[in-house]
């Protein structure tokens, strides 16, 4: 079989691969309720094997899982409903909003580039893990103008939002953290669409605020990851 | 789904548009989300000709990020030799990042509510110096 001629590498047979495999997982995950058999991550992991078994290249791949993630972007805008929902609440404590995500964006910054630097990664990929919390676009945007791997990112993004799903409500929920503004910016702010999406599962109020969140980090993170980088590159060097 | 899909399509497209235009630094996508809102909020947009297909597109949200998640193979040589730092790092700031926003924003509400409480004691106790 010479992968990228062979059917396999067919537009039509890798989406069904795909929606196939998240059929399963989900109803994998339904039956064993656990956590860690999350669909999005047991999907991925399965077509990284696919691929590298049959051969087939990844740039194919992308060309046919363009048509899936093409919906990335209306689904965030989607999450515009959920906001109006909350506006009234959210006006009534904006100055709280504000500045847990300042802090939230500084915290996410600079812990992920000293633990980073201190263990002892290259610059390079330490550039690039400093915008992993806020969502895709604006991560791998800040990662170029810091002289990181934009692709990198792209993919660390992805981890992230797994973990903040994964284990965000558990760490939260063992942390007796129970207002529902508290929960959803946090879940937003650390691990943008994919907290948001598991917030959205719990309460749509919370993912209302998860939302925000996103938005929020993702806009402070745009503005202040280069100076933050610079401050703390002076500070450890 | 007609008109769903241009409501949808066009904060986008909108976003798109703002975003060239002004050269701010959000993805058009954070500000169409953000025009939609503000488009339910002046009723321009009313909640039912929309829900339908902003309720199937949250519920699925993860399911987009397959696609950006197989990228991980690409540097997976990257990732095998940098994998302690890159997944403490992960780890660690995803937990504070959590703790300190839910920290913040509950002292910050707790701290907001006194400041009120002590502006309209005051104010109050005026009142009754005033009468």
């Amino acid at each position: 079989m010479t992968g990228d001629s062979s059917l396999l590498s067919n537009t039509f047979v890798l989406l069904s691969l795909t929606f196939g495999t998240y059929f399963g997982a989900q109803r994998l995950q339904r039956r064993f309720r656990s956590a860690l058999l999350n669909p999005i991550l047991i999907t991925i992991a399965v077509i990284i094997l696919f691929l590298q078994a049959t051969g087939v290249t990844y740039e194919t791949y992308r060309e046919a899982g363009s048509w899936i993630d093409f919906w990335l972007k209306p689904a965030v805008v989607a999450l515009g409903v959920p906001l109006y929902k909350q506006l009234s609440a959210i006006r009534r404590q904006l100055v709280p909003i504000l500045c847990s995500q300042v802090i939230g964006c500084l915290i996410g910054i600079v812990s992920t580039v000293v633990t980073a630097k201190w263990l002892g990664a290259s610059d390079a990929v330490v550039a690039s893990l400093a915008s992993k919390s806020v969502t895709t676009p604006i991560a791998m945007e800040v990662t170029a103008s810091i002289g990181g791997i934009p692709s990198l990112t792209a993919a660390v993004v992805v981890i992230t939002g797994l973990i903040g799903a994964v284990a965000g409500f558990r760490i939260l929920d063992a942390s007796r953290i129970h207002n529902p503004a508290a929960l959803g910016l946090s879940m937003g702010a650390a691990a943008h669409a994919l907290g948001t999406s598991a917030a959205m599962d719990r309460d749509a109020a919370i993912g209302a605020y998860a939302s925000l969140g996103l938005t929020l980090n993702g806009l402070f993170t745009a503005l202040l990851t280069p100076t933050v980088i610079g401050l703390v590159d002076r500070l450890t060097a | 789904m007609v008109i769903q899909c241009f409501i949808l399509f066009g904060c986008l497209a909108a976003g798109e548009l703002i975003v060239a235009v002004t050269g701010v630094r959000l993805p058009a996508s954070i500000v169409g989300m953000l025009l939609l809102a503000l488009l339910l909020a002046l009723k321009v947009v009313k909640l039912q000709q929309i829900e339908k297909l902003t309720s199937f597109l949250i519920s699925n949200l993860g399911f987009f990020f397959v696609p950006p998640g197989v990228a991980l193979m690409v540097h997976l040589g990257l990732i095998r030799s940098e994998i302690v730092p890159i997944a403490v790092a992960t780890l660690v700031s995803t937990a504070l990042v959590l703790w300190f926003t839910a920290w913040t924003h509950i002292a910050a509400s707790r701290g907001e509510r006194k400041v009120k409480d002590r502006l309209s004691r005051r104010s109050g106790r005026k009142e009754v110096a005033d009468a």
